[in-house]
């Protein structure tokens, strides 16, 4: 009966030959570790951002005057509703540690290069929308916090010279940031990045599905295959990894609901308690922090002090924080290594990575306290230190000497 | 590599956790602690959402004392009712002021335009007070106003400097003046400043201290710390008020996962035996 149906889906689609290709025999490297789960992880958190996101919206009102009552009425009237926000905030927050960890293992592994660069370009890409998702989503709650926060990100295009204060003036929809701003967020946040975002996820794992995973030994598992094509250092998807990813799932799932339901505040770094009050546009509140997720390019933002060439300094800062997110797109081509994992790669590659790491922190700590002489010029430090592991690249990849990769996974 | 990258990402984080207690709550302005040691640090309140008695007089206080001017319209009487244990009757006999219904939202019917007049500003909405500012602010705030007539109303407020609000809680603490004292000279690490030939401790005057005139209120200091306790812990409620069910269903929650991952630890364990 079953196979029946099969049958009769299989001359009219590749269904049986799509989940094969995707989902069962999908060959992963035997060696895959820890960082590995950091993407099917992401695949978790989308669905439920996705699930959650649709039910808020059953009960959210996406205007000015009613927007913050909405949320309360959320979390007082509406059963359970309380359990489907803080859903999505913790799930918010998980979805930025998961893809700075996911990226992270990028960086490590060289997951970047030939002939995943395509696939690296779609991921940087996913982040970006992510990025768009998380301030839009910000805003909607329409509190003290999503008012400013939105005041302070808009007004950076304003300091584009010349054609600034028109530009701000068209992104805003008003001559302050209004009802009218809230709603094109609104639409962004629900329906149009949401669709881009499911749309690439899904290119990005076409294209991971085409050139195959990486492994932390950066080695091409398709050089040796048995005799029915199958790569040999691979095991298939099902049963292995998805028996592997479902107690991954379990794990992770454990400290999401812990952070939802014991700590939904997550310590003022979930939810800013600055949001508990409704927007005000006559009040400006002490400090205007950014979620944490946002804390390392805020830093870099504050850090240029000082105008150069005519150009102001906020412009500046605009324009280091945008280079700070951009320049992940660049990685496939500055690393000229002919080495993939960091395993392999010289003193300097581990260096410059570990400064890198240490300057995102630090950047983050920086980002989220009230700025101060000394923030200001550690800031500036590690602004120099983030970008010279991406600038310095091509240089010390190409001149450091590199231990020789295996050609085979070795397994320890 | 593996642990070393590791063991920097756990750092980083780590790093991030440590600024975690300077997220939340604010300072509390000039409030000068009992020992005259610290300046604008919160009396801790130790809230708790399961002391039913607490929240009911916490409750009393709010409706009898507050609602003139804050409201807390994002909540309604029935399910402060319900949560809070009180019968219906006997909250809507004792608790609900004209002719609101119990499943209305907690309301003023002061006009927001007068009372700026008044005020000088809109009372706000005190809902998520406690949640915005931190129990502890809200307790050691309403236990900071004192006497002082270069102020419009009358009384200032040590933790909210110049603050609108008059002293509504008069007739329960009695009158508080801010007082001088005498107060030894103690070092950072604790010893004490004495006399080198007598041995006698040596004494500064600090002012800024509260003291309440015996008598003047129905309450003594300690009867009113505590009501005080029990109307943060109110407020704390208003700002979380699923905290108990949301911890309760948490844990049921936990526990299957606990089951869930244990099982699915089992059945990876099985096909892992297969790869090697």
């Amino acid at each position: 009966m079953v196979t029946k149906l099969m049958n009769w889906f299989d001359d009219r689609l590749p269904l049986t030959a799509t989940i094969e290709r995707h989902l069962t025999k999908y060959p992963a490297p035997i060696n895959m570790n820890i960082w590995y789960l950091a993407g099917v992880l992401l695949v978790v958190v989308l669905v439920i951002q996705l699930a959650s996101g649709i039910w808020l919206l059953m009960n959210y009102e996406p205007t000015a005057e009613g927007a913050f009552a909405s949320i309360q009425y959320i979390m007082r009237d509406v059963q359970y509703g309380y359990i489907i926000r803080y859903m999505h905030t913790t799930g918010a927050s998980a979805f930025f540690a998961l893809i700075f960890l996911h990226m992270f293992r990028g960086m490590m592994y060289g997951s970047y290069q030939k002939p995943r660069e395509l696939l690296w370009v779609l991921g940087w890409i996913t982040y970006l929308l992510l990025c768009m998702l998380g301030f839009t989503g910000y805003v909607l709650p329409w509190g003290q916090m999503s008012f400013w926060a939105a005041q302070v990100i808009m007004s950076l295009f304003g300091s584009i010279p010349y054609i600034g204060e028109d530009l701000l003036t068209w992104i805003r929809g008003d001559y302050l940031i209004s009802g009218i701003t809230l709603t094109r967020l609104f639409a962004f946040h629900v329906v149009l990045l949401p669709l881009a975002l499911i749309a690439v996820v899904f290119v990005h794992i076409l294209a991971l599905h085409e050139v195959g995973s990486n492994n932390p030994d950066g080695v091409d598992v398709k050089k040796f295959k048995d005799e029915d094509g199958v790569p040999l250092d691979t095991k298939p998807f099902f049963p292995y990894d998805i028996t592997h990813d479902l107690y991954a799932i379990g794990v992770f799932l454990i400290f999401f609901v812990a952070i939802m339901f014991f700590y939904p505040d997550g310590g003022g770094y979930v939810i800013e308690y600055v949001n508990y009050e409704a927007a005000d546009n006559l009040k400006t509140p002490e400090h205007i922090v950014p979620s944490w997720y946002y804390t390392p390019y805020y830093a870099m933002l504050r850090a240029i002090t000082f105008p150069v060439l005519g150009l102001s300094a906020k412009f500046l800062g605009f324009v280091v924080m945008a280079a700070g997110i951009a320049i992940f797109v660049a990685l496939p081509w500055l690393d000229r290594s002919p080495v993939k994992s960091i395993k392999y790669k010289g003193f300097y590659s581990k260096f410059f990575l570990t400064l890198f790491v240490i300057s995102f922190f630090v950047l983050g700590y920086l980002g989220s306290v009230a700025s101060t002489p000394l923030g200001t010029l550690l800031a500036q430090f590690f602004t120099v230190t983030y970008f010279s592991y991406f600038l310095l690249m091509p240089i010390y990849t190409k001149y450091e000497t590199c231990k020789p990769v295996p050609d085979r996974i070795q397994l320890s | 590599m593996r642990n070393i990258s590791l063991s920097i990402v756990i750092l980083g984080v780590s790093l991030l956790a440590g600024n975690l207690s300077a997220a939340g709550g604010a300072a509390c302005g000039n409030y000068l602690s009992e020992d005259g040691l610290t300046k604008g640090e919160c009396d801790k309140a130790y809230v708790d959402a399961t002391d039913k008695p607490s929240l009911q007089r916490g409750a009393q206080i709010y409706m009898n004392y507050c609602l003139g001017c804050h409201s807390l319209k994002y909540a309604r009487y029935k399910k402060v009712s319900e949560d809070l244990e009180i019968p219906l009757d006997m909250f809507k006999d004792n608790l609900i002021f004209g002719d609101q219904k119990m499943g209305d939202l907690i309301q003023v019917g002061m006009d927001p335009k007068e009372a700026k007049e008044w005020f000088g500003n809109t009372p706000p909405d005190l809902t998520l007070e406690a949640g915005l500012r931190g129990p502890d602010w809200v307790y050691t705030y309403l236990k900071s106003f004192y006497i002082d007539e270069s102020r419009p109303l009358g009384v200032n407020n040590k933790v909210y400097e110049n603050v609108g609000m008059p002293h509504v809680l008069v007739d329960l603490q009695g009158t508080p003046q801010s007082v001088c004292r005498q107060v030894s000279f103690v070092a950072e690490n604790g010893g004490i400043r004495q006399d080198p030939l007598t041995g006698e401790r040596l004494t500064q005057e600090q002012c800024g201290f509260l003291e309440v005139e015996a008598g003047t209120g129905q309450l003594n200091p300690e009867e009113f710390d505590e009501a005080m306790l029990d109307l943060t812990n109110f407020l704390a409620y208003m700002t979380d008020p699923m905290k108990t069910e949301r911890e309760s269903i948490g844990t049921y929650t936990l526990l299957y996962l606990f089951i869930f991952t244990m099982l699915s630890y089992l059945l990876y364990r099985e096909f892992k035996k297969d790869l090697h």
